[in-house]
């Protein structure tokens, strides 16, 4: 790529997203234009820029769309993931130990990083988990993105930020320049398509959600919304996993805080007592002022 | 202050290495090469070492060999840093005492996130 090419593409995603690149990433954008121009039947990026200035309107759109989707990345911020380990499945194995299934929900699955690492974890516990039945839900608003799930291929870069050296060894196939997440671990996870402003009741009743990065999008009222949403799809003693800068406090009663573990949360004790089939008033607590 | 040895016979990865890792609060030493390296080590073992594959004189695998044998030499965390990019090699520099690996080309996120992942430097919080 041209440093005249980097610079227009730089300035049009600042300008139309707000995405600030420094003047390092320009493998960043190679890593996501060369598929999508590819995609788009030109030979590259120069041939792509050139149509976006000769004003293709789509093109850009396109181009704004592949820059700005959500960084995603493997074990993304550790700490859900060692609660994952240490709360979350140490008590799922015990109050499962008769059932002997668990039922995750990644309700913003994106492009796989986050349900695969689950899957990575769970595959760690093996021994543990003999005959019992795991299922992974991955959902996502973006059916592209889900496809690049499914497929499970990534990017040098992409294994790089997050996941440790010995778990790609273990984990995935090199193909060429890129790298798959192994058949196993493919086929513990289930992608559909989702819009979390949508009822998503069909999809059952989970033991653990993880929720992260999303909510940060919306509104103040819809994500009390969802948060009740999620606290129905909930088992009464699961889990609900949050990004670092979320927090259900001051917007719903439906989860409290899990001591001392930071984005945890379980439904309230209240709410052992299920709300009648049917009900539809969420019940939200909004505390005022805090 | 914690010390990283980045051997690489490329001055400018040397440069970019020393840029980022003095970033991250490291005292840097500089090797060329991996006879050059283990020198610096015999002399004061390193926390880190950021290690290229391909050089001149002694390669990164021979130089991380003779490390391991060193009195202490099992304590530094070995990081490659190196175009050799198959798995063949990742398993052999594993199998071999390596602590983390780094596909280039790299930047100073997948510095970090290597140099966390053995422990080198905190998580941000």
């Amino acid at each position: 790529m041209t440093p005249p090419d980097y610079e227009y593409l730089r300035k049009l995603l600042k300008d139309q997203s707000g995405l600030d690149l420094s003047a390092d990433k320009q493998y960043l954008i190679e890593s996501r234009l060369v598929p999508l121009s590819r995609k788009a039947g030109l030979a590259g990026i120069p041939e792509l820029v050139q149509k976006m200035k000769a004003g293709s309107a789509s093109l850009t759109a396109q181009v704004v769309e592949a820059m700005t989707t959500n960084e995603t990345f493997f074990f993304r911020d550790k700490v859900p993931f060692d609660h994952f380990r240490q709360a979350i499945m140490p008590e799922v194995l015990k109050a499962r130990a008769a059932r002997k299934s668990v039922r995750i929900w990644c309700a913003a699955g994106s492009t796989g990083q986050e349900p695969y690492s689950l899957a990575m974890c769970l595959k760690e516990m093996d021994s543990q988990l003999a005959g019992w039945r795991v299922e992974i839900i991955a959902t996502d608003l973006s059916q592209e993105v889900l496809e690049k799930s499914k497929a499970g291929l990534y990017s040098q870069f992409e294994v790089q930020r997050g996941l440790p050296i010995q778990m790609l060894v273990k984990y995935f196939k090199q193909t060429g320049e890129f790298w798959q997440i192994n058949p196993d671990l493919r086929a513990m996870v289930q992608h559909r398509q989702l819009n979390l402003l949508h009822d998503f009741s069909q999809l059952g009743t989970f033991d653990v959600i993880f929720c992260r990065n999303v909510l940060i999008y919306f509104d103040q009222d819809t994500k009390i919304n969802i948060f009740n949403r999620l606290c129905k799809a909930m088992e009464p003693d699961g889990f609900l996993v949050l990004g670092a800068a979320e927090t259900v406090v001051g917007l719903t009663d439906a989860f409290k805080p899990y001591p001392d573990k930071r984005g945890l949360y379980r439904p309230n004790d209240s709410r052992m007592t299920k709300a009648p089939a049917g009900a539809t008033t969420p019940r939200i607590a909004v505390a005022a002022g805090m | 202050m914690k010390t990283c040895l980045v051997v690489d016979d490329s001055s400018v990865i040397r440069k970019i290495a020393s840029r980022i890792l003095e970033d991250m609060n490291f005292r840097i030493v500089e090797a060329e090469d991996g006879a050059q390296a283990l020198e610096a080590c015999k002399r004061e073992l390193p926390d880190a070492v950021l290690l290229d594959w391909n050089m001149p004189v002694m390669d990164g695998f021979e130089f991380m060999m003779h490390l391991r044998q060193l009195p202490g030499g099992d304590q530094p965390k070995v990081v490659f840093c190196t175009t050799e990019n198959g798995i063949d090699h990742i398993s052999k520099a594993l199998h071999g005492g390596a602590n983390e690996y780094i596909m280039k080309p790299f930047d100073k996120e997948i510095v970090a996130a290597k140099f966390q992942e053995v422990g080198l430097i905190a998580a941000p919080v």
